[in-house]
């Protein structure tokens, strides 16, 4: 196995890292800020993606669908905490799982509905598509290297959000006290949807981002839905710091495990077992990655409260 | 997640007549995989429509692609309903649940797509009879196609679940050269960055996958934009009517392998594909052609005896398989399933639509390879 390959691989651990990580955040601070268990997360994955491909579909820009799938996303995250999340604040977190347990198939039936059942077609635009040689000869497609960026780059703004704004102070005190920043005069209620419509339209943007190397269609939200979970407990919950440094493990535990571990396998028995046992271990390295995180440090690598 | 009833008690609602046969389809209707089981439902449907037989009655499931969902509503037409043919089954894992118990039960099922290994071999049965093909077909021509190609280093690669290893087993069956390389991802993988990059460093001269669904599509399209350009060969089920306009230009020149495509050129099928569009706005897929001669099958079989009163001649009929296939020449082996030649297909764009068209014949009259284990 060359250097190459190896590198190639880590850039696409990165990647998947850092979609993951805009999956994450949102999740992470919904719960965090609200306490609130969102299933219905990898549903606005979706409503970010089918929106990005119909607006593409009709306006041809992939900018513009980029924008839809913000706003769509955004525009469902309101609706949602409006009109459902609302009455679950204050009840237990089993009540929140089966209200967004049923969000998802209403979503999924309201996108078929809309839809239809077949998938939708949605590709990066011709100037990010096709691979570009990267110094050392590694050659890598540009629509990748540029959702790394932009993963890196909503990173950062999260910081700075959270750091340096007064919505950030307000979103932090949340997390540690909701009680007495609605004392203190604060419209927790506007807070909540505020935070509900940043986490969503953060998930829009990577359902549109990843749905046009992937496939648009009904469901597609659910399987990064529980990765996100994996990299919230892994990075403990309600820390963006750890969404971004537990999505980036995930993402590169997955990646190269996939790849390593069979090989590690050829060493020991023959090629054909060796796929077989490596793809089925490498399929649960996350999920020990996720075991190992929590005996070590129960509240995950950057969880504050007990 | 209960099933919508859907109930299509087709002409006889206009005739007022009574039915006399029962037929319950279970198939998929929701969830990711329901374009598959509406394709399969609506070719069915046309054919029932088109034959002008008002005694024939269809209680349509959606089983929602889980297992016992599909045992349940299996049950419940069997034991309520009283459904004398059973139909419908997109996925082999539903198909093993529902089955085997339903064809013990006396009850004909007539399998529209699923082939799983076991009922074509050791669990095969008399009231058991599939119209598609067994799981292997499709792949075991995409490996004798890569023969008739001169492909002698294939890298390979499938989901890590029953269906995905029959697939590389079946490749390989026929397939005559070297592997450059074979791998098992992840079912519901949607990310194959990892397995592109090891395809293109490995030396291969081609890419042998099975990726059916949203995998296929992922996958096309990220191959597609790497810049690896060693040719890719796969079963249809990744270029299916449903998929391609999904997938675009990625999947242009792509050699697929399939029992039907719609420029299959014989009377019945010219009319299945124009009748189909104008009934529903699009393309047949090859579920729906299964569908449809399915449906045409069982109607053939109820010309000739009632499956309740008499059901060895309902069988026999059912084993002559004397209908007009949109496949042109068909017969049941010895395990009632297909006898059939398989074509290589390649993917084209005609005006706005991506669809395929016949290459050549990659296996002629294929059988399958467990009918030698069925003791009928």
């Amino acid at each position: 196995m060359s250097l190459i390959l190896i590198l190639e691989q880590v850039l696409n651990g990165l990647q998947a890292g850092v979609m993951l990580f805009l999956m994450a955040a949102g999740l992470t601070l919904i719960f965090g800020v609200m306490g609130l268990i969102n299933l219905a997360h990898g549903s606005l994955y979706m409503v970010g993606a089918f929106a990005a491909a119909g607006v593409a579909a009709a306006t041809g820009s992939f900018l513009l669908a980029l924008v839809a799938a913000l706003v769509a996303a955004a525009a469902a995250g309101v609706v949602v905490e409006t009109v459902v999340m609302r009455r679950l604040y204050a009840r237990d977190h089993l009540d929140q799982v089966l209200a967004t347990f049923a969000l998802i198939l209403i979503f999924s039936e309201l996108t078929r509905w809309a839809f239809g059942s077949f998938p939708l077609y949605l590709n990066p635009p011709d100037w990010l598509s096709g691979p570009v040689t990267l110094p050392g000869g590694i050659r890598y497609p540009v629509y990748r290297l540029a959702l790394i960026g932009i993963g890196l780059a909503v990173g950062l703004g999260l910081w700075a959000l959270t750091r340096r704004t007064r919505l950030g102070i307000r979103i932090r005190a949340g997390e540690n006290d909701r009680e007495m920043i609605a004392a203190l005069g604060v419209d927790i209620g506007r807070l909540y949807t505020l935070v509900f419509a940043l986490g969503a339209a953060l998930a829009g943007l990577a359902g549109a981002l990843v749905g046009a190397i992937q496939s648009v269609q009904v469901g597609m939200g659910e399987p990064v839905l529980i990765l996100a979970f994996v990299v919230i407990v892994i990075g403990g919950i309600g820390s963006i710091r750890g969404a971004f440094v537990g999505a980036l493990l995930v993402g590169l535990t997955d990646t190269l495990g996939g790849i390593f571990l069979p090989e590690l396998f050829k060493l020991v028995t023959d090629p054909a077992t060796a796929t077989q046992a490596g793809a089925s271990l490498s399929s649960m390295s996350i999920y020990i990655l996720m075991s190992l995180v929590l005996i070590w440090r129960p509240t995950g690598l950057f969880g504050a409260k007990a | 997640m209960k099933g919508l009833y859907v109930a299509a008690a087709l002409a006889a609602l206009a005739t007022g007549a009574a039915a006399e046969v029962k037929v319950g389809m279970i198939t998929t209707l929701s969830g990711g995989g329901a374009g598959l089981g509406i394709d399969v439902r609506d070719g069915f449907l046309l054919a029932l429509e088109q034959s002008g037989r008002d005694d024939i009655e269809v209680i349509v499931e959606d089983d929602a692609q889980a297992p016992d969902t599909a045992v349940q509503l299996a049950d419940r037409m069997i034991q309520s309903d009283r459904v004398q043919v059973l139909t419908g089954i997109v996925w082999s894992n539903l198909a093993m649940a529902v089955v085997p118990s339903a064809v013990n039960q006396g009850i004909f099922y007539l399998s529209p797509n699923a082939g799983p290994s076991q009922l074509a071999g050791a669990n095969c049965h008399e009231n058991y009879f599939n119209v598609a093909w067994q799981n292997d077909n499709l792949h075991e021509a995409a490996g004798a196609w890569a023969n008739q190609t001169g492909y002698a280093n294939s890298f390979i690669l499938a989901p890590n679940y029953p269906a995905g290893q029959d697939a590389l087993t079946g490749y390989k069956r026929f397939y005559e050269g070297e592997l450059a390389g074979e791998i098992y991802t992840e079912l519901g993988q949607t990310d194959y960055a990892a397995e592109i990059a090891q395809i293109r460093a490995s030396g291969a001269d081609s890419v042998f996958f099975f990726l059916p669904g949203g995998m296929g599509i992922s996958f096309l399209k990220q191959y597609a934009d790497s810049g690896v350009d060693i040719p890719v060969i796969g079963p249809a089920f990744s270029f299916d009517q449903g998929i391609l306009q999904a997938v675009g230009d990625a999947a242009l020149g792509v050699v697929n392998t399939s029992q039907w495509s719609k420029d299959i050129d014989n009377p019945t099928n010219a009319a299945f594909v124009e009748s189909f569009q104008a009934e529903y706005g699009r393309l047949p897929s090859l579920y729906a052609s299964q569908g449809f001669d399915t449906a045409n099958l069982l109607i053939s079989a109820l010309e000739v005896a009632d499956p309740s009163e008499d059901p060895d001649a309902f069988r026999a009929a059912l084993e002559a398989a004397d209908f007009d296939s949109t496949r042109g020449d068909f017969e049941f082996g010895p395990n009632h399933h297909p006898i059939q030649d398989i074509y290589a297909r390649e993917v084209v764009q005609e005006g706005d639509v991506f669809t395929n068209r016949i290459i050549g014949v990659a296996l002629e009259d294929r059988g399958d390879a467990y009918a030698e284990e069925c003791a009928m």
